[in-house]
């Protein structure tokens, strides 16, 4: 290795304390490689590490043995090799995953983040994208911009990297050829500025021969650089940007070792900070100044962007875990409508009005999601009109959280503005999200605080309100124990009212069909009544099959804590069928019916309901006293 | 253009981030310390991180006591300092049995290790741990999560890891599901290496060069460390100037010839040697190219 830009051995060798000192002053630039599958992306990363050292000879001589043994380029070195990890995909010859490879040079440590370029895996590169600098995009040559070109310099863009590389590899295949490299650049600039890109680097390269890598190739005299890692190791990373932002601090944990001491612990991720700065505390509004910045190391004058540090108010404000502690004169908006780009990452599709975790910096909060305006086609760039996002499928939608968060639109700030959405009863991490704008109906639309509010209303009741869902499989007895429930109420002078299934859907819900959405929709508005109603003062009383918990869970956040209860009418699945009363079961299992709750759709029973009703051990009457009991007891 | 943080200051400030969200959603979690160079900067790390507060969970050894005398020292020194408390677990089937790496080979590291693991998680109910793996160690590594979510029965499964984007991490679990965590992912040997000097972090002095009773065998440098190490027929310990890239179990790890005696003088070592880090562990090979998968799959960590 006498490479320029990767000898060291001698100053190692002489004086590594000048050497260390050196390297301790290197930035850190993270990037991303975008290909498709033959593209030649593993053998550029195999390359890259291979130049910089990063192969030591034990891996070496594993690395040829393989090449003899599995590799692809006719037993010459199959740099591809050294970076497709797992097993599967070694067999398969592709790449599965993200995978992250390290590599460092005279001027900077590198974070590769190498993804995989078939259609089905766009969720990794999302992955992969969402953390870099800088994207590479490898065009092969021989075929020029592709399909997948077009899609990947999309999400790039999407997820907000700045700086892109159009990497026109295997050059050495079309003879090193300007024309070639000119004809794609070109191809490449009339689409990139289509879709907002408006600056990029382009560079003939060859991975496998390791043409203009690490400097210029002799083989293209026509091009006058830079070399990719000339270009890596230059080109400006967002730091001081963000640092000329406003202070924006979102809050992970309370530090209390004792009484005398509380700090607030978190990563800055925008502006900086000093002791003595006016702050303003997010979503509470409150106004402080900063005391201290405390560290292990002794308390700093300044911290800014990137920094992990504990800071200490002046007053004792309320300020906890979610809240973002944010420069006092420029705060962010908080809200709880939002537009945003959503990003599928799921194989169940998404469903429209199903709630679900939003994770966006450390705010964790319920929240829906609207059927999308329109999804986006990332082959073509077209919108097309949709209901629902599959695996890997864009779009743009209206989000709406059970409270209101704090945010930055992603454009300006990918901390406060990007955010995941958790399965509620998965716990899988089903979407990405990069928030626009707040929509201005929340803000418009205030809430209408009248005079006489829901306790007094309550009060005139002589009662206090709750909602008492009643759920379990159809033929369970939920209508005949809610109603008995009801009459008991009524002889004891209390204000009830009975919402029922199909009472429901012959008016306020005849838009309903029964397919998930429309089945989730259905139990949202019977929420949204049964909310108004204990409003109102009333003990409202709902019977709905309601077979899955993220729905019940959706409706108990709705109203205040302690008001909804959840009443499992736990009758067996053979002994509801045994009883029929509808004949319902009977069509079912005659194909007659199709999604039915037991049959050919799941009915997910709750884990710890408020009340639990064995039918087998008791009977309705006997039922309806206990519920009555613990109702009023 | 200078940038005002090095790639060490974000390294040690994302380390930071991590251990932090952990006790966003933890119950009862926990460090996992090998007392290796890469146990001692994630500890370094985990008191930086609640500073003035202790870190707010244990430290767990999973113990072969085959391990080095040295590293048993650092341990409980490292524990004391730290204010954490220290929970050591032997696998007491392991010991009944009497397995050890001379007469049992794989499966002195199945059962101490991968089986004394998984026993010490459930007997104290830790729903998450952090482990000191890097992601430059070991091509299976390389892709692993930062939060790697696990099964009931400790399993991971390589296409069921969660999307992992920004620094947003999904701690979310069901009951008896865990999560491993690895708050030094994107550090890389170097980076190790020069943080230690950076920080005056304390590591095993197995590390720097010194004489020590050797004997080669298998190919590697093994260091007698006790009595309990038999000798074979002609084999005499040998006095040579020895150091360890890697600590394991002593009978496990081999040894390389240095005179690197500081810090410096070892990085400059690592800086110009040319086989990795892990060639001196034998656990790697067992079950050909994918082994190190396949452990993990099975539970190790």
């Amino acid at each position: 290795m006498t490479d320029p830009i990767y000898v060291t051995d001698a100053l190692i060798a002489e004086d590594i304390d000048a050497y260390l000192a050196s390297h301790e002053r290197k930035s850190l630039l993270r990037f991303i490689t975008c290909g498709s599958v033959d593209d030649g992306k593993s053998t550029l990363i195999g390359r890259l590490l291979y130049d910089s050292k990063m192969i030591f000879e034990d891996q070496l001589a594993a690395l040829e043995a393989d090449s003899k043994r599995v590799g692809t380029q006719g037993g010459e070195i199959d740099f591809a090799l050294l970076v497709d990890g797992l097993a599967a995909e070694r067999e398969q010859g592709i790449t599965i995953d993200v995978a992250y490879r390290f590599f460092t040079t005279e001027k900077r440590k590198f974070i590769v983040a190498d993804t995989p370029g078939h259609e089905q895996y766009t969720r990794n590169m999302v992955t992969g994208a969402s953390t870099a600098d800088l994207a590479v995009i490898l065009v092969d040559a021989r075929k020029g911009v592709l399909t997948q070109t077009r899609r990947h310099s999309f999400l790039a863009h999407l997820l907000g990297i700045r700086h892109i590389v159009l990497a026109v590899n295997k050059m050495d295949l079309v003879g090193y050829d300007k024309a070639v490299f000119d004809r794609i650049t070109l191809a490449y600039r009339a689409f990139a500025s289509e879709i907002g890109i408006t600056n990029f680097t382009a560079i003939p390269i060859s991975g496998f021969k390791g043409d203009n890598i690490t400097a210029l190739s002799a083989n293209t005299p026509w091009f006058k650089g830079p070399a990719l890692i000339e270009h890596l190791e230059t080109v400006e990373i967002g730091d001081t940007a963000d640092e000329a932002k406003p202070l924006r601090m979102p809050v992970q944990w309370v530090n209390r070792p004792n009484l005398d001491f509380r700090g607030f612990s978190g990563q800055l991720a925008s502006g900086k900070v000093k002791p003595g700065d006016a702050v303003r505390i997010l979503p509470s509004g409150k106004t402080t100044t900063i005391d201290r910045i405390v560290t292990l190391d002794g308390d700093l004058n300044e911290a800014v962007a990137g920094q992990s540090v504990t800071l200490t108010l002046a007053d004792e404000v309320d300020c906890s875990r979610g809240d973002v502690i944010a420069a006092a004169d420029a705060p962010p908006e908080t809200a709880d409508q939002f537009e945003a780009t959503l990003v599928w990452m799921a194989d169940e599709a998404m469903i429209p009005g199903r709630a679900y975790w939003l994770k966006l910096a450390t705010q964790s909060v319920s929240a829906t999601v609207q059927a999308p305006k329109y999804e986006i086609n990332v082959n073509t760039l077209d919108r097309l009109a949709a209901k629902t996002l599959d695996l890997n499928g864009i779009g743009v939608v209206e989000v709406s959280t059970d409270k209101p968060i704090t945010f930055e639109a992603y454009a300006d700030n990918k901390t406060l503005g990007g955010f995941i959405l958790i399965d509620k009863l998965t716990n899988a991490t089903v979407a990405a999200g990069m928030l626009h704008f707040s929509l201005r109906r929340a803000q418009n639309v205030h809430w209408q605080a009248g005079d006489i509010d829901r306790d007094m209303r309550a009060n005139l009741k002589n009662q206090r309100p709750a909602l008492l869902w009643f759920t379990g499989l159809s033929g369970s007895g939920k209508s005949t124990i809610a109603n008995l429930v009801e009459k008991k109420l009524h002889r004891m002078n209390r204000h009830s009212f009975l919402l029922d299934g199909d009472n429901v859907r012959h008016g306020l819900n005849k838009d309903l069909g029964f397919t998930e959405a429309d089945r989730i929709e259905n139990i949202r508005r019977v929420g949204e009544v049964a909310k108004l109603m204990t409003d109102a003062g009333l003990i409202v009383i709902t019977a709905f099959i309601s077979p899955f918990r993220a729905e019940r869970e959706m409706v108990r956040a709705m109203l205040p804590e302690g008001e909804f209860l959840e009443i499992f009418i736990d009758t067996p699945l053979a002994e509801a069928e045994r009883r029929d009363v509808k004949g319902l079961y009977k069509k079912a299992r005659a194909g007659q019916l199709k999604n039915f709750t037991g049959i050919d759709s799941p009915y997910e029973a709750p884990e710890a309901p408020e009340i639990r009703i064995d039918t087998t051990a008791m009977t309705a009457e006997e039922a309806a006293d206990l519920i009555v009991e613990r109702l009023l007891g | 253009m200078i940038d005002t943080l090095t790639h060490l200051d974000r390294l040690e400030a994302e380390s930071i981030h991590i251990m932090r969200e952990v006790m966003a959603d933890a119950v009862n979690p926990v460090m996992l310390y090998s007392v290796g160079k890469d146990s001692a900067v994630m500890l370094h790390l985990a008191r930086k991180a609640f500073y003035p507060s202790p870190p707010p969970f244990p430290l767990l050894h999973v113990d072969t006591t085959w391990k080095f005398r040295a590293m048993y020292e650092l341990r409980d020194r490292m524990a004391a300092e730290s204010g954490m408390d220290l929970i050591v677990h032997q696998n007491p089937e392991a010991k009944a049995r009497g397995i050890n790496p001379f007469d049992h080979g794989p499966l002195h590291t199945d059962m101490w290790k991968t089986e004394g693991l998984k026993q010490a998680l459930d007997l104290h109910g830790f729903d998450v741990a952090f482990g000191g793996a890097r992601r430059d160690e070991e091509k299976s590594r390389a892709k692993e999560r930062i939060f790697s979510f696990r099964t009931a029965s400790h399993g991971w499964d390589p296409k069921q890891q969660r999307p992992e984007l920004w620094n947003l991490y999904n701690a979310r679990k069901a009951k008896g599901e865990s999560i491993r965590v690895f708050p030094i992912s994107n550090w890389t040997e170097l980076d190790i290496w020069q943080y230690i000097a950076r920080e005056n972090i304390p590591i095993v002095p197995l590390y720097f060069a010194a004489p020590r009773p050797t004997v080669t065998r298998d190919g590697l440098l093994l260091m007698v460390d006790d009595d309990r190490f038999p000798l074979r027929d002609g084999e005499e310990p040998v006095m040579r100037s020895v150091r360890f890239r890697t600590l394991g179990c002593y009978p496990l790890t081999g040894a390389v010839e240095s005179e690197a005696t500081t810090l410096s003088q070892v990085i400059q070592e690592m800086l110009l040697t040319t086989t990795s880090e892990r060639q001196g562990r034998i656990i790697d090979k067992d079950g050909g190219d994918a082994s190190m998968e396949k452990k993990k799959q099975e539970g190790y960590f």
